[in-house]
């Protein structure tokens, strides 16, 4: 679809590729990345094949896009009313528009998506629109995908996002959603691979005055994994919620590089942020806040709770706030921690076996995110999907 | 309740135990029978709460000498789990905020590891919530708090109540109440004892932990008990707690002064 709107894209992306070349430990965002894995997913071939395993039923109500690479997701598909899909010229308008303004141009993720991207969904969204569930499924191969959303004032969407993937394959995604006034999106995503499988993903969101944006992710077993939801409030006066959990295991690597600005007074956010390391792996959580002087009287809480369940998994996180403005309230803490004692006593104490009292904390820890994830997600049992690779 | 030929439930010989190499106990020794009610009371860090947590299986305790016996089994042999399914309850002081559990997934679990051990079915999930709205009543708590995490966001009288709930749901042998009496005030104090009272049969027995009168005004010990530096130092019936809400503790230096001379 609309490879003339592409290939302009990918030009510029090829050309901003060999530019940049492969990161380098010696770049901040890079500086605990396995950069071997990453040689190796910007080396794959594109995806030319489907998942092997079927996907579970949809919920009643839902409406499912599947984007896999290749097949044009739209075909034979009846939109609910409310959402159209942009033409050629209204593509080439939007797209690019909300990455420049979350200041990803020149970012290394998304010029290599510029680059390999074969294939865009872009959408515009008026009024209240019933639950859309959008699935990318990688089967083998890079599986590089590129998805835009315009919500006009007051539109009103609950999107619940999953991306699965199996053997030698990578996501390579790129989502901008630009939100109108009074506009409203509820957004899951649901990333869960076998832990042999890649993921670069990044979420730029654009808010107008008085929207709201509320994320839930829920990402597990990646062998190198790498999200970045990047929000702006371009004039301040919005609402933004991100809920996080990252869950790593083997000799997983997985960073989550979020970034919120405020470019006008009166913003919130609410951010929680937890990881779940076990085996040998190593999740990287970096958390970026800016408020400039523009945005006087933001209020923003974030909170990194950080999980060992071994002695051999490492955890770096890293709150990042900048703050010019002098009227706001930024509260941040991060904890890093195994499990406590005394929690595991008091369940064992009520005649709960040490095992089974460790699977229910993990349960606990992993439910106050995975609750947060819009109802469509349950076709995907997500908390199931979590507690089975932590299962010993 | 006193009966000569009551099933011994715990008998205590000569307990030591210590807490990072500290010696908290120091030879305690004490015995309880079916139908009868126990207070433990003493100043603080004389080891009341130290007795609870060893006789529950706390890690962080190591027992360095002596025995405990439950219903004539080596205490120290079972696991903490297996010590609860048999009938071994511990009422924790600051009971444990778990966020993300609920409450009534938590309370379920724990019945029915309770009920498996006793040979009785595990209850599914409706017939566990009829189940538990029984036993809402023994301490007039609020449905509200099962659909909530464990504890979380519990005010202290809540914490409290729910940890008699846990009681009344698992039906102990030998419940060990640390302190219940914590941070209540008179009204949830009357709850509380009201529900320990309810629970209380001639087949199981209660060990509380106090440091005041109030709440033996509302549960009446068969025995009183005063410990002090790591033992069991004075034993007596009701009397000896209005004495000591009376005279208070100084007596205990002076004793222990003495067996220090002696």
């Amino acid at each position: 679809m609309a490879s003339s709107v592409l290939a302009p894209v990918q030009e510029r992306g090829r050309a901003a590729l060999e530019q940049l070349g492969l990161p380098n430990r010696r770049q901040e965002p890079w500086r605990l990345t396995d950069l071997k894995r990453l040689a190796a997913v910007s080396e794959l071939p594109a995806s030319a094949s489907p998942l092997s395993t079927s996907l579970p039923a949809s919920l009643d109500g839902v409406t499912r896009l599947v984007l896999n690479g290749f097949d044009d997701p739209l075909a034979g598909q009846v939109l609910p009313e409310g959402i159209t899909a942009l033409n050629a010229e209204e593509l080439e308008q939007a797209l690019g528009h909300t990455l420049d303004r979350c200041g990803c141009a020149q970012v290394w993720p998304v010029e290599f998506n510029h680059a390999k991207a074969q294939q865009i969904l872009a959408l515009r969204v008026r009024g209240r629109i019933g639950p859309l569930e959008l699935v990318l499924a990688a089967g083998a191969g890079l599986n590089a995908t590129r998805v835009l959303l315009l919500l006009e004032e007051r539109a009103e969407l609950e999107l619940m996002q999953v991306l699965l993937a199996e053997g030698a394959s990578a996501h390579s995604h790129v989502l901008e959603v630009h939100l109108g006034q009074e506009a409203q999106l509820r957004h899951g995503v649901l990333a869960t691979a076998d832990g042999a499988s890649s993921l670069m993903a990044h979420l730029a969101v654009e808010q107008e005055p008085r929207s709201s944006y509320a994320l839930t992710s829920v990402v597990q077993g990646w062998n190198l994994g790498r999200v970045e939801p990047r929000v702006v409030q371009v004039d301040g006066q919005a609402e933004t919620v991100l809920k996080g959990l990252a869950v790593t295991g083997a000799e997983q690597q997985l960073a989550t590089h979020t970034a919120v600005r405020f470019d006008g007074p009166e913003g919130e956010l609410d951010q929680l942020q937890k990881c779940l390391a076990g085996g040998q792996s190593h999740a990287i959580f970096n958390g970026a806040i800016s408020v400039p002087r523009d945005a006087q009287r933001t209020n923003a809480a974030q909170l990194s709770r950080n999980l060992l369940l071994s002695d051999r998994a490492r955890v770096d996180t890293k709150p990042e706030l900048e703050i010019v403005a002098d009227d706001v309230r930024c509260a941040h803490g991060a904890t890093v921690s195994q499990l406590q004692d005394d929690e595991l006593f008091y369940l064992q104490s009520r005649g709960i076996a040490a095992a089974d009292a460790t699977a229910l904390l993990l349960r606990g820890a992993c439910q106050e995110v995975i609750a947060q994830l819009p109802a469509a997600a349950q076709a995907w049992r997500p908390l199931e999907r979590v507690m089975e690779s932590l299962a010993p | 309740m006193i009966r000569p030929d009551a099933e011994l439930l715990l008998d205590i010989q000569d307990l030591h135990a210590s807490v990072e190499d500290k010696p908290i106990l120091k030879g305690v020794n004490l015995q309880v029978k079916a139908g009868e009610v126990h207070a433990v009371m003493g100043r603080n860090g004389s080891g009341k709460s130290t007795l609870s947590k060893v006789l529950a299986g706390h890690p962080a305790y190591r027992v360095t000498g002596g025995s405990v016996r439950y219903r004539g089994q080596d205490l120290f042999e079972l696991e903490p789990e297996e010590r609860a399914r048999l009938g071994v309850f511990l009422g924790f002081q600051y009971p444990v905020e778990i966020p993300g559990v609920s409450n009534l997934e938590f309370l379920r679990v724990s019945t029915n590891a309770r009920r498996e051990k006793q040979g009785e079915e595990e209850l599914d999930t409706f017939a566990f919530e009829d189940h538990v709205h029984d036993k809402l009543k023994v301490v007039q708590m609020d449905p509200a708090f099962l659909e909530r995490s464990v504890n979380e966001g519990f005010s202290g009288g809540e914490k409290k109540r729910n940890e008699i709930l846990q009681m009344a749901l698992l039906e102990p042998v030998v419940a060990i109440l640390d302190e219940t009496d914590s941070g209540l005030d008179i009204d949830a104090l009357r709850i509380v004892a009201g529900g320990v009272n309810q629970l209380a049969t001639e087949d199981n027995a209660t060990l509380l932990i106090t440091h005041y009168q109030r709440l033996l005004d509302e549960i009446t010990p068969d025995y009183v008990h005063v410990m002090a530096a790591g033992r069991i130092l004075r034993t007596g019936g009701r009397e000896l707690a209005l004495e000591l809400e009376q005279t208070g503790y100084d007596w205990v230096d002076q004793e222990l002064a003495a067996q220090g001379a002696a």
